[in-house]
Protein backbone atom coordinates (compact mmCIF):
# COMPACT_ATOMS: atom_id res chain seq x y z
CA UNK A 1 0.00 0.00 0.00
CA UNK A 2 1.46 3.29 -1.04
CA UNK A 3 -0.52 6.46 -1.27
CA UNK A 4 -0.54 10.17 -0.75
CA UNK A 5 -2.71 11.71 1.90
CA UNK A 6 -3.83 15.28 1.59
CA UNK A 7 -4.41 17.73 4.40
CA UNK A 8 -8.20 17.27 4.24
CA UNK A 9 -7.87 13.50 4.77
CA UNK A 10 -5.67 14.04 7.78
CA UNK A 11 -7.98 16.59 9.27
CA UNK A 12 -10.89 14.22 8.72
CA UNK A 13 -8.95 11.48 10.47
CA UNK A 14 -8.10 13.68 13.37
CA UNK A 15 -11.35 15.57 13.56
CA UNK A 16 -9.41 18.80 13.78
CA UNK A 17 -9.47 22.02 11.84
CA UNK A 18 -7.47 25.17 11.39
CA UNK A 19 -3.73 25.29 11.37
CA UNK A 20 -3.17 22.23 13.49
CA UNK A 21 -2.52 19.22 11.35
CA UNK A 22 -2.80 15.86 13.04
CA UNK A 23 -1.91 12.45 11.72
CA UNK A 24 -3.87 9.42 12.78
CA UNK A 25 -0.93 7.58 14.18
CA UNK A 26 -2.81 6.24 17.14
CA UNK A 27 -0.32 3.50 17.81
CA UNK A 28 2.47 5.96 18.32
CA UNK A 29 0.86 7.78 21.20
CA UNK A 30 -0.58 4.62 22.69
CA UNK A 31 2.81 2.96 22.69
CA UNK A 32 4.41 6.06 24.20
CA UNK A 33 1.75 6.18 26.87
CA UNK A 34 2.06 2.51 27.74
CA UNK A 35 5.81 2.97 28.16
CA UNK A 36 5.11 5.66 30.71
CA UNK A 37 6.29 8.43 28.45
CA UNK A 38 5.22 12.03 28.90
CA UNK A 39 3.92 14.30 26.20
CA UNK A 40 6.56 16.37 24.53
CA UNK A 41 7.11 18.35 21.42
CA UNK A 42 9.95 19.21 19.13
CA UNK A 43 10.52 21.68 16.32
CA UNK A 44 11.63 20.69 12.82
CA UNK A 45 13.39 23.26 10.67
CA UNK A 46 14.63 22.35 7.23
CA UNK A 47 16.40 23.49 4.13
CA UNK A 48 17.76 26.79 5.38
CA UNK A 49 20.39 26.92 2.60
CA UNK A 50 22.55 29.49 4.37
CA UNK A 51 24.64 31.26 1.74
CA UNK A 52 22.01 31.10 -1.00
CA UNK A 53 21.66 34.21 -3.10
CA UNK A 54 18.72 34.64 -5.45
CA UNK A 55 16.66 37.79 -5.08
CA UNK A 56 13.84 36.48 -7.27
CA UNK A 57 13.36 33.52 -4.95
CA UNK A 58 14.16 35.21 -1.66
CA UNK A 59 15.38 38.83 -1.47
CA UNK A 60 15.64 38.43 2.31
CA UNK A 61 17.84 35.33 2.26
CA UNK A 62 20.37 36.92 4.63
CA UNK A 63 17.71 37.36 7.32
CA UNK A 64 15.23 34.52 6.93
CA UNK A 65 17.12 32.06 9.13
CA UNK A 66 17.56 34.69 11.84
CA UNK A 67 13.84 35.42 11.74
CA UNK A 68 13.06 31.71 12.01
CA UNK A 69 15.32 31.45 15.06
CA UNK A 70 13.48 34.40 16.60
CA UNK A 71 10.14 32.74 15.79
CA UNK A 72 11.19 29.52 17.52
CA UNK A 73 12.39 31.50 20.52
CA UNK A 74 9.01 33.21 20.73
CA UNK A 75 6.98 29.99 20.81
CA UNK A 76 4.55 29.93 23.70
CA UNK A 77 6.17 26.80 25.07
CA UNK A 78 9.80 25.88 24.73
CA UNK A 79 10.31 22.73 22.64
CA UNK A 80 12.12 19.75 24.11
CA UNK A 81 14.50 19.86 21.19
CA UNK A 82 15.01 21.28 17.73
CA UNK A 83 16.11 19.31 14.68
CA UNK A 84 17.37 20.67 11.37
CA UNK A 85 16.67 18.11 8.66
CA UNK A 86 19.39 19.02 6.20
CA UNK A 87 20.57 21.56 3.65
CA UNK A 88 21.72 23.79 6.46
CA UNK A 89 23.96 25.55 3.97
CA UNK A 90 23.83 26.15 0.24
CA UNK A 91 26.41 24.20 -1.70
CA UNK A 92 29.66 25.58 -3.00
CA UNK A 93 32.65 24.03 -4.75
CA UNK A 94 35.02 25.95 -2.46
CA UNK A 95 35.79 24.05 0.76
CA UNK A 96 36.72 27.28 2.55
CA UNK A 97 33.43 28.95 1.68
CA UNK A 98 31.58 25.76 2.68
CA UNK A 99 33.18 25.87 6.10
CA UNK A 100 32.59 29.61 6.41
CA UNK A 101 28.89 29.08 5.70
CA UNK A 102 28.71 26.27 8.22
CA UNK A 103 30.39 28.45 10.84
CA UNK A 104 27.96 31.29 10.14
CA UNK A 105 24.99 28.94 10.27
CA UNK A 106 26.19 27.51 13.58
CA UNK A 107 26.61 31.01 15.01
CA UNK A 108 23.11 32.06 13.96
CA UNK A 109 21.36 28.99 15.37
CA UNK A 110 23.34 29.26 18.58
CA UNK A 111 20.82 32.00 19.41
CA UNK A 112 18.10 29.35 19.81
CA UNK A 113 17.06 29.27 23.42
CA UNK A 114 16.76 25.48 23.30
CA UNK A 115 19.58 23.45 24.76
CA UNK A 116 19.07 20.33 22.66
CA UNK A 117 19.62 21.20 18.98
CA UNK A 118 20.26 18.39 16.53
CA UNK A 119 21.53 18.55 12.99
CA UNK A 120 21.39 16.44 9.88
CA UNK A 121 23.09 16.91 6.52
CA UNK A 122 21.47 17.62 3.18
CA UNK A 123 23.10 17.07 -0.18
CA UNK A 124 24.08 20.75 -0.29
CA UNK A 125 26.06 20.28 2.93
CA UNK A 126 27.60 16.90 2.39
CA UNK A 127 27.49 15.50 -1.14
CA UNK A 128 30.54 17.21 -2.63
CA UNK A 129 32.96 16.14 0.10
CA UNK A 130 31.09 13.11 1.44
CA UNK A 131 30.28 14.93 4.64
CA UNK A 132 33.83 15.87 5.63
CA UNK A 133 33.17 19.53 6.47
CA UNK A 134 29.74 18.74 7.91
CA UNK A 135 31.22 16.31 10.42
CA UNK A 136 33.79 18.87 11.53
CA UNK A 137 31.00 21.25 12.50
CA UNK A 138 27.98 19.12 13.36
CA UNK A 139 29.16 15.61 14.17
CA UNK A 140 27.93 12.27 12.92
CA UNK A 141 26.04 11.90 9.67
CA UNK A 142 23.69 9.26 11.08
CA UNK A 143 22.86 8.52 14.67
CA UNK A 144 20.13 7.57 17.10
CA UNK A 145 18.81 9.06 20.29
CA UNK A 146 15.95 8.40 22.65
CA UNK A 147 13.56 10.94 24.06
CA UNK A 148 10.68 10.30 26.45
CA UNK A 149 10.42 6.69 25.35
CA UNK A 150 10.58 7.42 21.63
CA UNK A 151 13.47 6.11 19.56
CA UNK A 152 14.73 8.58 16.96
CA UNK A 153 16.86 7.42 14.03
CA UNK A 154 18.62 10.03 11.89
CA UNK A 155 19.52 8.56 8.51
CA UNK A 156 22.02 9.98 6.04
CA UNK A 157 20.84 9.70 2.43
CA UNK A 158 22.96 12.54 1.10
CA UNK A 159 26.68 12.17 1.82
CA UNK A 160 26.82 9.62 -0.97
CA UNK A 161 26.31 11.92 -3.98
CA UNK A 162 24.28 9.13 -5.57
CA UNK A 163 21.62 9.73 -2.89
CA UNK A 164 21.89 6.29 -1.35
CA UNK A 165 21.94 5.09 2.23
CA UNK A 166 24.44 2.40 1.35
CA UNK A 167 24.86 -1.16 2.55
CA UNK A 168 26.81 -0.26 5.68
CA UNK A 169 24.19 2.18 6.93
CA UNK A 170 21.36 -0.21 6.09
CA UNK A 171 23.11 -2.91 8.10
CA UNK A 172 23.49 -0.42 10.96
CA UNK A 173 19.78 0.39 10.70
CA UNK A 174 18.82 -3.27 10.75
CA UNK A 175 21.00 -3.90 13.78
CA UNK A 176 19.43 -0.96 15.58
CA UNK A 177 15.87 -2.02 14.73
CA UNK A 178 16.54 -5.62 15.73
CA UNK A 179 17.07 -4.39 19.28
CA UNK A 180 13.65 -2.73 19.40
CA UNK A 181 10.27 -4.19 20.20
CA UNK A 182 8.00 -4.36 17.19
CA UNK A 183 5.61 -1.91 18.89
CA UNK A 184 8.30 0.54 20.01
CA UNK A 185 7.58 4.15 18.99
CA UNK A 186 10.12 5.08 16.32
CA UNK A 187 10.66 8.36 14.52
CA UNK A 188 12.94 8.39 11.49
CA UNK A 189 14.56 11.64 10.40
CA UNK A 190 15.96 11.97 6.90
CA UNK A 191 16.71 14.71 4.40
CA UNK A 192 15.46 13.15 1.19
CA UNK A 193 12.23 11.16 1.02
CA UNK A 194 12.78 7.45 1.58
CA UNK A 195 10.00 6.63 -0.86
CA UNK A 196 9.97 7.51 -4.57
CA UNK A 197 7.93 10.69 -4.29
CA UNK A 198 8.73 11.93 -7.77
CA UNK A 199 11.79 10.34 -9.34
CA UNK A 200 11.51 12.68 -12.36
CA UNK A 201 12.70 15.46 -10.05
CA UNK A 202 15.07 13.21 -8.15
CA UNK A 203 12.79 13.27 -5.11
CA UNK A 204 13.73 9.83 -3.91
CA UNK A 205 16.45 7.80 -2.21
CA UNK A 206 18.06 5.24 -4.43
CA UNK A 207 17.87 2.43 -1.87
CA UNK A 208 15.13 3.97 0.26
CA UNK A 209 12.80 1.02 -0.38
CA UNK A 210 15.25 -1.22 1.47
CA UNK A 211 15.04 1.03 4.53
CA UNK A 212 11.24 1.06 4.34
CA UNK A 213 11.21 -2.75 4.17
CA UNK A 214 13.30 -2.84 7.34
CA UNK A 215 10.93 -0.40 9.05
CA UNK A 216 7.65 -2.00 7.97
CA UNK A 217 7.64 -4.82 10.58
CA UNK A 218 7.61 -2.10 13.23
CA UNK A 219 4.11 -0.93 14.04
CA UNK A 220 4.76 2.64 15.13
CA UNK A 221 7.07 4.38 12.69
CA UNK A 222 6.82 7.95 11.44
CA UNK A 223 9.25 9.74 9.13
CA UNK A 224 9.99 13.45 9.10
CA UNK A 225 12.09 14.77 6.25
CA UNK A 226 12.90 17.86 4.12
CA UNK A 227 14.43 18.31 0.67
CA UNK A 228 11.25 19.09 -1.27
CA UNK A 229 10.70 22.55 0.27
CA UNK A 230 7.01 22.08 0.95
CA UNK A 231 4.61 20.37 3.26
CA UNK A 232 3.75 16.90 2.02
CA UNK A 233 2.20 13.82 3.60
CA UNK A 234 2.36 10.28 2.34
CA UNK A 235 1.82 6.74 3.58
CA UNK A 236 3.85 3.66 2.71
CA UNK A 237 1.81 0.95 4.37
CA UNK A 238 1.30 2.11 7.94
CA UNK A 239 4.34 4.41 7.89
CA UNK A 240 3.58 8.11 7.58
CA UNK A 241 6.09 10.41 5.88
CA UNK A 242 5.86 14.16 6.55
CA UNK A 243 7.92 16.64 4.50
CA UNK A 244 8.67 20.05 5.99
CA UNK A 245 8.67 23.48 4.42
CA UNK A 246 11.92 25.24 3.62
CA UNK A 247 13.34 28.38 5.18
CA UNK A 248 14.78 29.75 1.95
CA UNK A 249 12.19 29.29 -0.83
CA UNK A 250 9.32 26.96 -1.64
CA UNK A 251 9.36 24.51 -4.54
CA UNK A 252 6.27 23.72 -6.61
CA UNK A 253 4.29 20.51 -6.10
CA UNK A 254 5.78 17.49 -7.85
CA UNK A 255 5.17 17.55 -11.59
CA UNK A 256 3.03 20.70 -11.46
CA UNK A 257 5.42 22.61 -13.73
CA UNK A 258 7.76 21.35 -16.47
CA UNK A 259 10.94 22.19 -14.55
CA UNK A 260 11.69 22.12 -10.87
CA UNK A 261 12.68 25.56 -9.62
CA UNK A 262 11.98 28.00 -6.78
CA UNK A 263 8.53 29.51 -6.55
CA UNK A 264 9.14 33.24 -7.10
CA UNK A 265 9.00 35.54 -4.07
CA UNK A 266 5.63 37.20 -3.64
CA UNK A 267 6.18 40.79 -2.49
CA UNK A 268 2.55 40.91 -1.38
CA UNK A 269 3.01 37.84 0.79
CA UNK A 270 6.65 37.65 1.94
CA UNK A 271 7.83 34.21 3.10
CA UNK A 272 4.75 32.59 1.59
CA UNK A 273 5.24 28.84 1.44
CA UNK A 274 8.11 28.92 3.95
CA UNK A 275 8.08 28.01 7.58
CA UNK A 276 8.86 25.43 10.22
CA UNK A 277 6.80 23.04 12.26
CA UNK A 278 6.15 22.06 15.82
CA UNK A 279 5.50 18.35 16.30
CA UNK A 280 3.68 17.25 19.40
CA UNK A 281 2.83 13.82 20.75
CA UNK A 282 -0.74 14.12 21.97
CA UNK A 283 -1.60 11.16 24.16
CA UNK A 284 -5.11 12.45 24.81
CA UNK A 285 -6.04 12.55 21.12
CA UNK A 286 -3.90 9.51 20.37
CA UNK A 287 -1.92 11.02 17.53
CA UNK A 288 0.74 13.37 16.33
CA UNK A 289 -0.08 17.01 16.07
CA UNK A 290 1.88 18.85 13.42
CA UNK A 291 1.57 22.58 13.70
CA UNK A 292 2.91 24.45 10.68
CA UNK A 293 4.34 27.81 11.67
CA UNK A 294 5.21 30.81 9.48
CA UNK A 295 8.60 32.52 9.44
CA UNK A 296 6.97 35.70 10.67
CA UNK A 297 3.52 36.12 12.15
CA UNK A 298 1.14 37.68 9.62
CA UNK B 1 55.27 2.61 -14.30
CA UNK B 2 52.42 4.01 -12.24
CA UNK B 3 51.09 5.86 -15.31
CA UNK B 4 51.12 2.62 -17.31
CA UNK B 5 49.17 0.82 -14.60
CA UNK B 6 46.65 3.66 -14.45
CA UNK B 7 46.18 3.48 -18.23
CA UNK B 8 45.71 -0.28 -18.05
CA UNK B 9 43.06 0.05 -15.36
CA UNK B 10 41.33 2.88 -17.27
CA UNK B 11 41.16 0.71 -20.39
CA UNK B 12 39.86 -2.25 -18.42
CA UNK B 13 37.27 -0.06 -16.68
CA UNK B 14 36.13 1.31 -20.04
CA UNK B 15 35.46 -2.15 -21.44
CA UNK B 16 33.81 -3.36 -18.27
CA UNK B 17 31.54 -0.32 -18.43
CA UNK B 18 30.71 -0.84 -22.08
CA UNK B 19 30.07 -4.56 -21.88
CA UNK B 20 28.46 -4.43 -18.48
CA UNK B 21 25.85 -1.87 -19.43
CA UNK B 22 24.85 -3.21 -22.78
CA UNK B 23 25.90 -6.81 -23.10
CA UNK B 24 26.68 -6.01 -26.72
CA UNK B 25 28.83 -3.14 -27.93
CA UNK B 26 26.92 -0.68 -30.09
CA UNK B 27 29.03 -1.51 -33.11
CA UNK B 28 27.51 -4.99 -33.14
CA UNK B 29 23.97 -3.65 -33.50
CA UNK B 30 22.11 -1.73 -36.15
CA UNK B 31 20.63 0.64 -33.63
CA UNK B 32 21.33 4.32 -34.18
CA UNK B 33 23.75 5.84 -31.70
CA UNK B 34 23.03 9.05 -29.85
CA UNK B 35 25.94 10.63 -28.01
CA UNK B 36 25.29 12.56 -24.84
CA UNK B 37 28.04 14.48 -23.07
CA UNK B 38 27.65 15.83 -19.55
CA UNK B 39 29.46 18.68 -17.86
CA UNK B 40 28.60 21.08 -15.06
CA UNK B 41 25.64 21.74 -15.22
CA UNK B 42 24.27 20.61 -18.54
CA UNK B 43 24.21 17.91 -21.17
CA UNK B 44 25.14 18.86 -24.69
CA UNK B 45 21.61 17.94 -25.76
CA UNK B 46 18.54 19.45 -24.16
CA UNK B 47 16.26 17.22 -26.22
CA UNK B 48 16.62 13.72 -27.60
CA UNK B 49 14.04 12.77 -30.19
CA UNK B 50 13.33 9.05 -30.59
CA UNK B 51 10.85 6.87 -32.40
CA UNK B 52 8.60 4.45 -30.58
CA UNK B 53 9.59 0.85 -31.12
CA UNK B 54 12.94 1.71 -32.69
CA UNK B 55 15.99 0.55 -30.70
CA UNK B 56 18.61 3.16 -29.91
CA UNK B 57 22.00 3.21 -28.22
CA UNK B 58 22.83 6.10 -25.91
CA UNK B 59 26.55 6.76 -25.51
CA UNK B 60 27.08 8.77 -22.37
CA UNK B 61 30.24 10.41 -21.12
CA UNK B 62 31.37 13.40 -19.09
CA UNK B 63 33.89 16.17 -19.66
CA UNK B 64 34.63 17.22 -16.11
CA UNK B 65 33.46 15.01 -13.24
CA UNK B 66 31.12 12.16 -12.44
CA UNK B 67 27.54 12.93 -13.39
CA UNK B 68 24.52 10.72 -13.69
CA UNK B 69 21.96 10.05 -16.38
CA UNK B 70 18.54 9.06 -15.15
CA UNK B 71 15.46 8.51 -17.30
CA UNK B 72 12.99 7.21 -14.73
CA UNK B 73 10.02 6.70 -17.05
CA UNK B 74 12.04 3.99 -18.80
CA UNK B 75 13.78 2.81 -15.65
CA UNK B 76 17.16 3.69 -17.13
CA UNK B 77 20.17 5.13 -15.39
CA UNK B 78 23.91 5.24 -15.87
CA UNK B 79 26.96 7.03 -14.58
CA UNK B 80 28.56 9.62 -16.85
CA UNK B 81 32.28 9.21 -16.22
CA UNK B 82 35.10 11.33 -17.67
CA UNK B 83 37.13 9.31 -20.15
CA UNK B 84 34.59 6.50 -20.25
CA UNK B 85 31.76 5.93 -22.72
CA UNK B 86 28.83 4.16 -21.13
CA UNK B 87 26.37 2.64 -23.58
CA UNK B 88 22.70 1.98 -22.89
CA UNK B 89 20.63 0.18 -25.47
CA UNK B 90 16.89 0.49 -25.17
CA UNK B 91 13.71 0.57 -27.19
CA UNK B 92 11.18 3.24 -26.24
CA UNK B 93 7.80 1.59 -25.90
CA UNK B 94 5.63 4.65 -25.30
CA UNK B 95 5.25 8.10 -26.79
CA UNK B 96 5.47 11.40 -24.99
CA UNK B 97 7.93 13.77 -23.34
CA UNK B 98 10.08 12.30 -20.58
CA UNK B 99 12.49 14.05 -18.26
CA UNK B 100 16.10 12.95 -17.91
CA UNK B 101 18.41 14.45 -15.31
CA UNK B 102 21.71 14.19 -13.48
CA UNK B 103 21.21 12.07 -10.36
CA UNK B 104 24.70 12.47 -8.88
CA UNK B 105 24.92 15.72 -6.96
CA UNK B 106 27.48 17.87 -8.74
CA UNK B 107 27.20 21.36 -7.26
CA UNK B 108 25.28 24.61 -7.45
CA UNK B 109 23.34 24.08 -10.65
CA UNK B 110 22.83 20.36 -10.26
CA UNK B 111 19.09 20.75 -9.85
CA UNK B 112 18.73 22.27 -13.30
CA UNK B 113 20.88 19.73 -15.11
CA UNK B 114 18.58 17.76 -17.33
CA UNK B 115 16.66 17.52 -20.56
CA UNK B 116 13.78 15.85 -22.32
CA UNK B 117 13.45 12.65 -24.29
CA UNK B 118 10.70 13.04 -26.87
CA UNK B 119 9.31 9.79 -28.23
CA UNK B 120 7.16 10.02 -31.34
CA UNK B 121 5.04 7.49 -33.22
Amino acid sequence: MDHKIDRRDFLKLAGLGGAVFASGLSGWAQAAKSAGAQEFYFVQLSDTHWGFKGPKANPDAANTLKKAVAAVNSLERKPDFVVFTGDLTHTTDDPKIRRARMAEFRDIVSALNVKDVRFMPGEHDASLDRGEAYQEFFGKLNYTFDHQGVHFIALDNVSDPKAALGEAQLAWLKQDLDQKRKDAPIVVLTHRPLFALYPQWDWATRDGAVAIDLLLPHKNVTVFYGHIHQEHHHMTGHIAHHAAKSLIFPLPPAGSVPKRGPVPWDANAPYKGMGFRAVEADAEKAGYRIDERPVVKG
Amino acid sequence: MRTTIHRWWATLFLWVAVLGMTGTPAAATDAPVIRLTAKKFEYDRREIVLKKGVPVVLEITSLDRMHGFNLPDFNLRADAVPGVVTRIRFTPDKTGRFVFFCDIFCGDGHETMGGTVIVKD
